[in-house]
């Protein structure tokens, strides 16, 4: 079997809504979110990879590298407010973020 | 090659506001949290410089950078509106941070940071830009949102605002890299070319992708439901910050996706943008019925005007753009005059949310009820303040294109909102006075005073928003 931009989509695809899953089902831990953000940055750079090769174009690796860079941004902010709050509540549950209702 | 001279003349706010930033973190390393008010007070004189640095040029529309940054009247337009948001935001804060022992130099660096990404936001020409300057400007909204960082409800706010970001964050840029995949190029000119003829399923689903991703950023229903509890947690000021500066580049640049890197694919858009724009004003107006804190009153009274500012988009043509501009200049005026009001809510020392502490506000206070009053008639839009016009100048748009249930149901909701806006001033007008609010600072009854009457003004003299902003949407087609 050759393996084609399909499969790679496919894949691309599977990972986006594992990780669009694990941001809505999970009620356990915060921590899991932000895996779950990071699972579907990876997911995207997959996709970018992928299409930069089928096309014989460069800029989507390019575009891969800034979310790269901008997702560690992003992991380093999160976990910062993420132990703000641990300080101020004393827990990291799904369900205790609820003192603003809606 | 252009002359480096010749692009940095199309970049210069940005430049300005890039230096002084990195100038300013360099003070407050230095003098650290004493260094407070001189950052401050800079930050002001930074983004009064890039204001008049864009007023006063006279220079040709032009694409930058290899056609990364685009510089044309639209995005001027819209740039002034961000940067004075940003500097009347500035201002508002600098008393409230300081009762609640907030007085970090932080704060105002972290105000120009996210405006530089609103700026490069709405002169994104491709897709990276666009991507890089919605991140630099959201990652710097979240910290925002989580400032007061003792406070629970703060860090709360700030925690929903990050994951609920984070993940459409991460459907935008799913939406983009099909759109690179399926177009094969991130310039928003070569989209336009790719689907000029039909659109391919794969920028169909890029599309809706990155329309989900930007209704987000803009609060639009039913990509809605973190703003009341945002709007509540946050810091009253950042607040203000939110509901203005960051509204109005979101909303440049859905317009500008639209416009330049859609117009083959207008039945598509058009769909969806019709109905965000249903969705958020029908909500707009519904939900808000019942709130009795005026922060989450607030946010869906954004919520249901970011509708207002889609009928517009909805019809797609010169008189449309025309309209979200004025619309979104007009709504800047009244939210920011608004959260002046809201930040003059004080009661011996400490800050009050309820609608009902408002009671009475006409023997105790009445000025400042007069001042709200109008206020609250304009965001209803009741003529002949400007508020009105805002919402007369979409719907006309929406009328032109033929969107007659779009513009039926956006007069529908206009006065189911009324209702709420109207409660506001008969709480103020006819109930039993509340305690007495203490005397506001100066920068606070200043912006609250000026925004009413520029509200009045402009149904006099109209005419400098209007050439600007019909100047700013012919430039787009």
């Amino acid at each position: 079997m050759i393996i084609g931009l399909t499969h790679y989509l496919v894949v691309g695809a599977i990972l986006f809504t594992l990780g669009v899953a694990g941001i809505i089902l999970n009620r356990k831990n915060i921590i899991v979110i932000l895996m779950s953000v990071e699972l579907i940055l990876l997911s995207v750079n997959l996709n970018f990879v992928a299409f930069s090769h089928e096309l014989g174009d460069l800029t989507g690796q390019v575009f891969a590298l800034y979310v790269l860079t901008v997702a560690a941004a992003e992991a380093a902010i999160g976990l910062a407010i993420l132990v703000a709050f641990y300080r101020n509540r004393g827990t990291i549950a799904v369900e205790d973020i609820n003192s603003l209702k809606g | 090659m252009p002359f480096l001279s010749e692009i940095f003349q199309h970049f210069l706010p940005e430049t300005i506001l890039a230096v002084g930033v990195m100038t300013l973190l360099l003070i407050g390393a230095w003098r650290g949290d004493k260094g407070f008010a001189l950052v401050d007070e800079l930050a002001v004189a930074l983004l009064g410089l890039a204001i008049v640095s864009i007023v006063l040029s006279v220079k040709p529309d032009r694409s930058v950078f290899e056609g990364a940054f685009m510089d044309d009247a639209f995005a001027r337009f819209m740039k002034v509106l961000s940067l004075g948001a940003a500097l009347v935001s500035i201002i508002l804060s600098h008393d409230y941070l300081r009762r609640a022992g907030l007085e970090k130099f932080e704060y105002p660096i972290l105000i120009i940071l996210s405006t530089l990404g609103m700026m490069l936001l709405i002169s994104a020409d491709n897709l990276i830009a666009f991507y890089l300057g919605l991140e630099l400007m959201s990652l710097a909204l979240y910290v925002m949102a989580a400032f007061a960082r003792e406070d629970g409800r703060s860090s709360e706010a700030g925690l929903k605002y990050f994951v609920l970001g984070a993940l459409s964050s991460g459907m935008m840029l799913y939406g983009a890299s099909l759109l690179y995949g399926f177009a094969g190029t991130v310039a928003f000119s070569g989209i336009a070319n790719a689907v000029s003829a039909s659109a391919p399923i794969g920028v169909v689903f890029g599309l809706v992708f990155v329309m989900a991703g930007l209704a987000f950023k803009m609060s639009a229903a039913p990509f809605h439901m973190w703003t009341p509890d945002v709007y509540e947690g946050a810091p009253t000021p950042v607040t203000a910050f939110f509901a203005s500066a960051a509204k109005a580049a979101a909303v440049a640049v859905t317009v500008r996706i639209v416009i330049t890197a859609f117009p083959g694919a207008d039945q598509q858009w058009r769909q969806i943008i019709v109905f965000l724009a249903i969705a958020s004003t029908l909500l707009g107006s519904f939900a808000a019925i019942g709130q009795t804190n005026i922060k989450r009153l607030m946010a869906y009274s954004s919520i249901g005007h970011m509708g207002f500012a889609l009928i517009g988009l909805a019809a797609g043509n010169e008189i449309g753009i025309r309209g979200v501009a004025i619309y979104l200049a007009i709504y800047l005026v009244m939210t920011l005059g608004a959260f002046a009001a809201i930040l003059a809510m004080r009661v011996e020392g400490k800050s009050v949310e309820n609608i009902s502490d408002l009671a009475g506000l006409s023997r105790t206070n009445g000025l400042m009820a007069f001042f709200l009053a109008m206020l609250m008639f304009s965001l209803a839009g009741i003529p002949p303040l400007a508020g009105f016009f805002a919402k007369y100048y979409v719907l006309l748009a929406a009328v032109d294109a033929g969107l007659y249930p779009l513009a039926v149901v956006g007069v529908l909701a206009s006065a189911v909102a009324a209702f709420y806006y109207l409660r506001v001033v008969k709480i103020m007008y006819f109930d039993e006075p509340a305690p007495h609010f203490d005397p506001s600072p100066l920068a606070v009854r200043a912006v609250l005073a000026l925004s009413t009457i520029s509200l009045l003004v402009f149904w006099i003299y109209p005419t400098p928003v209007m050439d600007a902003a019909s100047v700013a949407a012919k430039s787009l087609f």
